[in-house]
């Protein structure tokens, strides 16, 4: 006879917290419903203005390397630029990783207050500098330090790996993904910083507790158990890379067709978003070459999602089903 | 003239700490650890004042007193963790075995191998299973996955009677276990090193009664292998299971004696007014 009641009167009392969560969860929902329909929106304009393209071309469109804007002759394939959006981009990663994660173990881990506050400002800074800034700087001085100091000397000693190959010019895939890894570092720097402060001290002191070293407990520890963290932090420099434009378009070189297949760190290349940005506008609307630039549009999109989709998956499948209990 | 008074006060008091020290200085050959005329500074502010203390091998000593009179700070000068605050200063020295182990060519590593920690709110490593949270020292040492070292984990929380509860979890995160199995996990942790001392800050004050129970039962058995140093703020805690007690306030170490003695007898007025509840 008690029980019941008591279920009442609990019913009563989550009742009564439940609408003042609704009210939350109401607007919650509209608002990321909103961001979906943005996103459906968008993919649907994109879907339906490639079929032209893709009907024409059928799987070429993709894995075709040809770019013939004339008319009577047009051919479009896109593969060069799918490999030069992932080559820039895994360069930007190799370079921007470890410096960022470097900076974020710097400033958490060794650097005194007095250095750790400005440096962190700095680097929040930058990621504030609009992208054409870092384009322009690139023209006037990365460029010439890349051909001078860096690509000059390997094509001369290594010019035997192709990816070393050609004759530097500085206008190419690597410089591009150099200022790509410079962009990135400080998202990737800064979210690695707040992943490493969030590491409880108790667990530094533990480890330093059983004769740990200072570099052992960063990483053994600290670095592990940021780790979930840190790949987010990698996942949204990689989501900035990917769809960076306008500083790639000023430096990569805009090669269009085979030539722009990234056999060769120093060759002129083309990413995807630069493509568009470089032709889009001058498309006419409904022509084929409109719609190849819609399908290059999609493809940007499909590959951007795949990455978030794939990364949400590795973090809730790897990093958290096993309860955080990682063997070493 | 009030400026000068309080000057010759200053020195008079210099002058008598000198000779007390001089009188404690003299290294006790049966201690296993002993703090000689240690001082700390927190940048400017002066936490610990010329203290001195033995720790006899086989003991458990505890260390009294009120909140921020520097119990835990005078805890950490004993495995070198207090150099781990960039602000934190120290002179005099600790002796581990007649050596001092702020000489210059000792490397702190391996002092906190040997002298063992526990911290006042369990923390055992969340990335790590049970399993780990025990090997992860001897791990660091070299020592490979095997039958050797599967006998020390079983061996240190069987020590840490943790054993009979966690044996079918090992693989299991350290953390997902009960505040008390947790704490059991790091005495665990700090035996399997084999240190000789072990140092407990307040290792108790995040349990309930029965696990306080289990671990004041565990501390006394811990005694016969180890000499074992516990900061509480729980005094019947430290009359259960001390034998030598140590009173501390403002930085100072007041009274040092046998629990018994201390509790029942104190020799400085200080001291009684502690333990008898008078301030605090
Ligand atoms: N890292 C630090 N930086 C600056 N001051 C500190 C630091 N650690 C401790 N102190 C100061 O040193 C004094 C002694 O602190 P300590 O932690 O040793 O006290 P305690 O006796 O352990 O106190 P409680 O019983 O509350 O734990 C306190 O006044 C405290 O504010
Ligand atoms: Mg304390």
């Amino acid at each position: 006879m008690k029980s019941p009641n008591k279920q009442q009167q609990i019913q009563k009392t989550t009742k009564s917290k439940v609408t003042g969560d609704n009210i939350f969860k109401i607007l919650t929902t509209i608002i990321a419903t909103s961001a979906l329909i943005i996103l459906l929106i968008t993919g649907y304009t994109l879907v339906k203005g490639s079929i032209p393209v893709v009907q024409n071309f059928g799987v070429n469109f993709f894995f075709g390397q040809q770019w013939n804007p004339v008319e009577g002759r047009e051919i479009y394939g896109i593969l060069p630029y799918i490999l030069g959006t992932l080559t820039t981009s895994g360069v930007a990663l190799l370079i921007g990783v470890p410096l960022s994660l470097g900076i974020a173990i710097f400033l958490v881990e060794m650097a005194p207050k007095s250095l750790r506050v400005p440096i962190s400002y700095i680097i929040e800074l930058l990621a504030a500098v609009p992208s054409v800034i870092y384009g322009l700087w690139g023209l006037r001085v990365l460029r010439g330090w890349m051909v001078t100091y860096i690509e000059t000397p390997l094509s001369k000693y290594l010019g035997w790996i192709p990816i070393f190959s050609g004759n530097p010019q500085g206008l190419d895939i690597f410089t591009a993904g150099v200022i790509l890894a410079i962009m990135i570092i400080p998202t990737i720097a800064s979210l690695s910083k707040e992943v490493l402060t969030a590491v409880p001290n108790s667990i530094r002191e533990g480890a330093y507790s059983i004769g740990a070293t200072k570099w052992e407990v960063t990483k053994r520890w600290v670095l592990s158990y940021g780790k979930s963290g840190i790949f987010a932090a990698i996942i949204l420099g990689l989501g900035r890379a990917i769809g960076e434009t306008m500083a790639v378009t000023m430096l990569i070189g805009n090669a269009t067709g085979p030539s722009a297949m990234p056999t060769s760190l120093f060759q002129s290349g083309q990413t995807m978003a630069s493509l568009i940005a470089n032709g889009f506008t001058e498309a006419t609307a409904g022509s084929l070459k409109y719609s190849t630039y819609l399908g290059v549009g999609l493809t940007l999109l499909i590959m951007s999602l795949v990455i978030n989709v794939g990364a949400h998956l590795i973090m809730t499948r790897v990093f958290k089903v096993k309860g955080g209990a990682i063997e070493q | 003239m009030t400026t000068t008074t309080t000057t010759i006060t200053q020195e008079e008091q210099n002058n008598k700490h000198v000779t007390n020290d001089q009188t404690q200085q003299e290294i006790d050959q049966t201690a296993k650890m002993q703090a000689i005329n240690v001082n700390v500074w927190f940048g400017q502010k002066h936490v610990l004042k010329s203290v001195n203390l033995t720790v006899k091998p086989n003991t458990v000593t505890a260390i009294i007193g009120p909140s921020g009179c520097g119990k835990s700070t005078f805890l950490r000068c004993f495995n070198r963790m207090h150099e781990l605050a960039p602000n934190a200063k120290m002179t005099g020295k600790i002796l581990l075995d007649c050596e001092d182990i702020y000489e210059r060519k000792i490397d702190p590593v391996q002092i906190r191998r040997r002298v063992g920690m526990v911290f006042q709110k369990p923390n055992p490593f969340p990335t790590m299973s049970i399993y780990d949270n025990v090997a992860a020292g001897l791990k660091l040492t070299g020592t490979k996955n095997g039958k050797h070292l599967d006998d020390i984990v079983k061996r240190s929380l069987e020590q840490a009677t943790l054993w009979d509860e966690v044996h079918e979890d090992l693989k299991k995160p350290g953390t997902s276990i009960s505040g008390g199995q947790q704490q059991r996990l790091c005495i665990a942790r700090a035996i399997a090193l084999q240190p000789e001392v072990i140092l407990m800050d307040e290792p108790c004050s995040a349990l309930d009664p029965i696990a306080t129970a289990k671990i004041e039962k565990l501390i006394i058995e811990l005694k016969r292998n180890y000499a074992v140093v516990i900061v509480t703020h729980n005094m019947q805690q430290a009359s259960r299971i001390s034998d030598y007690t140590a009173f501390m306030y403002m930085g100072e170490l007041i009274e040092f004696g046998e629990t018994r003695q201390l509790f029942e007898n104190p020799k400085v007025k200080l001291t009684e007014n502690y333990i008898t509840g008078a301030f605090g």
